[in-house]
């Protein structure tokens, strides 16, 4: 299917180059970017810096969900404290305050610290799609080495600039030892 | 944190210190590619042969995991009164192991979250199994309070939630304090371990030789492609854990000491139990994780990649947060004569000369005086020296909190009421079967999933310049 030669049939995902190291595809990406090409996307077994970047992709707004989770998770805490020992369920211990807020601080602590770490990790999966079972860099057999040592830049087809024979040619230019379709 | 790290992650000054090292041991020995740091380290999960020994050691966990079923069985059966306690020495071994437990894992917590903070490299091939055993200590460890409930199947009215009874938690507590820093240490300590292993779970899926294997860890692994827009979020998701991890470390502890220190107790009523449970905590846990390194490391021939510095390093934590152990141990004798009280004086030469006195005098050789070797580099650098110190270490801390719950408990301020505590057949069954389960989680974690992180060893061979040339061996091979 890696041919040059293969009969146009069909809609394609995209095509997928796969590169020896992760410095050509750095270089290659950046090459891309400046060729005009942005539906695209690096696969790499580990993250490489600089990639993103040349990706010109800049907010994760990961941060900003954590600090979210964070605040809610304080907030929360602490309001349920409130709610629970001074309004609704009135523990009298010797005519002790019932609002004694130093006896709330670790509980307070605990769910900040939990609802943001929730936060994180769900925020990480929800914004990147994940979980995603099916995915058409799948069916790219050499595709697999990505989570061992293969670095690949696929370009889509929904890429204005995106056509099947120059971006092919395009890809090989690039140095890449092997461009192949991705079926969708 | 030591004299054997490198501090920086930029590779101009990796290779500098990589030249400049000289004779320090690497942290990964030098030959490895991409290709062959995740063929090594992913074959010990794929192989269809399990080895013989991994039988074994798993078969005797096992058979101990039976006994800890079945002491648990026999104890909803019959209640506490199985166990040695009485009043006034209520907590007896199950608070022990409780506490015990739980600060073996916080040695996992530091390794994975404070040690990636400050980007000390070195911790690479030892965070995933240190986060594995802080999971299934912290497992351990919150099963004791529950089983000591006389009714332990009222555990969750710990919970507050709205319930028919309209009854809720009183926050002024240490134990409510207690249930929510060990459920958020829990939860926190296994999200973090799991976002850690999906792009190996993903290595694992694209490698696994059988259907089921890629069914399991293709599930597990969620579809991970590693996008380079993924791995952004991933790192910066990974670095705000590790981040709300860290003062996890702190605080857990802390909060199990507040169970004690809040109380009156002589013995417990002391400002210094935070700090000091914080620093056993990390001690009694570098100890668990050198006892778990030292076999595994052997046995599977990880050698190149748990290193003797990391041996070294270890020790050296041991040693640091042991001697702050040693003054705690000064300080708490040192503020009953201080305090010129006169149970809190009773309590300490109880602990000194009572009934328990052999308690004191040998966490005192286990903690204070085996660590001392310590010192010289040379013990340092011998493995059955350290795996034989960090036994003696995992002993001592026991032992410690058994003499915190124990000896404190027993005599307290009405000499009528004092009582002394003996462990029957089911403490110790009990006790012996949390190790079984621990051992026996061990080993099936090192038999299903990647024990050391491919993914960060990857960039790892990428840090101390190897790598280049793999994609030439991979079309060779």
């Amino acid at each position: 299917m890696s041919t040059p030669s293969t009969p146009a049939q069909g809609a394609l995902y995209g095509l997928v180059a796969e590169f020896p190291t992760s410095e050509a595809l750095l270089a290659a990406t950046r090459r891309a970017y400046s060729a005009g090409y942005r539906r695209m996307e690096a696969y790499t077994p580990f993250p490489v810096e600089g990639l993103v970047e040349a990706l010109d992709f800049h907010q994760t707004h990961i941060p900003l969900v954590v600090l979210l989770g964070g605040l809610a998770g304080g907030i929360g805490g602490y309001v349920l404290q409130y709610w629970i020992n001074v309004i609704h369920y009135r523990l009298d211990v010797g005519g002790r305050p019932l609002h004694s807020w130093p006896a709330f601080i670790p509980v307070t602590f605990e769910t900040t610290i939990l609802i943001a770490a929730l936060a994180a990790v769900l925020g990480m999966l929800a914004l990147n799609g994940l979980p995603m079972p099916y995915h058409p860099l799948f069916n790219v057999p050499r595709f697999a080495a990505v989570t061992r040592d293969g670095f690949f830049l696929c370009i889509e087809a929904r890429d204005a600039q995106f056509d099947r024979v120059e971006t092919r040619h395009f890809l090989e230019s690039l140095e890449a030892c092997e461009v192949s379709d991705v079926e969708p | 944190m030591s004299e054997e790290t490198t501090g920086s992650r930029e590779p101009n000054a990796q290779t500098q210190s990589g030249q400049t090292q000289g004779s320090r041991t690497p942290v990964l020995q030098p030959g490895y590619t991409y290709a062959s740091v995740t063929d090594k380290i992913s074959a010990i999960t794929l192989s269809r042969r399990t080895p013989l020994g991994w039988w074994i050691g798993f078969g005797f966990a096992f058979i101990w995991v039976m006994v800890l079923l079945f002491a648990i069985a026999y104890l909803f059966a019959v209640g506490v009164g199985i166990w040695g306690i009485n009043i006034p020495v209520a907590w007896g071994f199950a608070i022990t192991n409780f506490v015990w437990w739980i600060g073996i894992g916080h040695a996992g917590t530091l390794i994975s979250a404070i040690l990636l903070l400050m980007r000390q490299q070195w911790r690479t091939s030892i965070n995933r199994f240190a986060e594995a055993m802080t999971i299934f200590a912290v497992a351990c460890a919150a099963m004791f309070p529950v089983l000591h409930l006389g009714r332990p199947w009222y555990f969750y009215w710990l919970i507050p939630y709205p319930n028919t009874m309209d009854m809720w938690p009183q926050f002024r507590s240490p134990l409510i304090w207690d249930f929510f820093a060990v459920s958020t240490y829990g939860t926190v300590s296994l999200i973090f371990w799991y976002i850690g292993l999906i792009p190996d779970l993903a290595t694992l899926r694209d490698r696994s030789p059988s259907r089921a294997g890629r069914a399991v860890y293709g599930i597990l692994a969620m579809g991970w492609r590693g996008a380079a827009r993924h791995w952004r979020r991933y790192e910066i998701a990974y670095l705000l854990l590790a981040g709300l991890a860290t003062p996890l470390v702190v605080s857990v502890h802390s909060v199990v000491s507040l169970d004690f220190t809040v109380a009156q107790l002589p013995g417990w009523h002391s400002t210094i139990f935070p700090p000091y449970f914080v620093a056993g905590a990390i001690f009694s846990g570098f100890g668990m994780v050198l006892t778990i390194a030292i076999p595994v490391r052997r046995f599977y021939h990880l050698e190149d990649f748990v290193t003797m510095r990391h041996l070294r390093n270890m020790a050296l934590v041991m040693l640091a947060t042991g001697l702050i152990v040693d003054y705690g141990y000064a300080m708490e004798t040192f503020m009953a004569w201080y305090s010129g009280r006169e149970v809190e004086i009773y309590a300490i030469l109880n602990r000194l000369l009572g009934p328990y006195s052999l308690v004191y005098w040998a966490v005192l050789g286990c903690n204070v005086l085996a660590i001392q070797v310590l010192w010289f580099r040379r013990a340092r650098s011998n493995v059955p020296l350290l795996f034989v110190v960090a036994l003696i270490v995992n002993v001592g801390m026991w032992l410690e909190r058994y003499m915190i719950v124990v000896v404190s408990l027993h005599r307290d301020f009405l000499p009528s009421s004092w009582h002394m505590f003996y462990p029957t057949i089911w403490d110790w069954a009990t006790f012996i079967g949390s190790l079984g389960l621990f051992t026996a989680l061990l080993f099936l974690f090192l038999r299903l999933l990647p024990m050391i992180s491919i993914s960060e060893m990857r960039e790892l061979v990428l840090e101390t310049g190897g790598g280049g040339d793999n994609q030439e061996q991979r079309r060779g091979a």
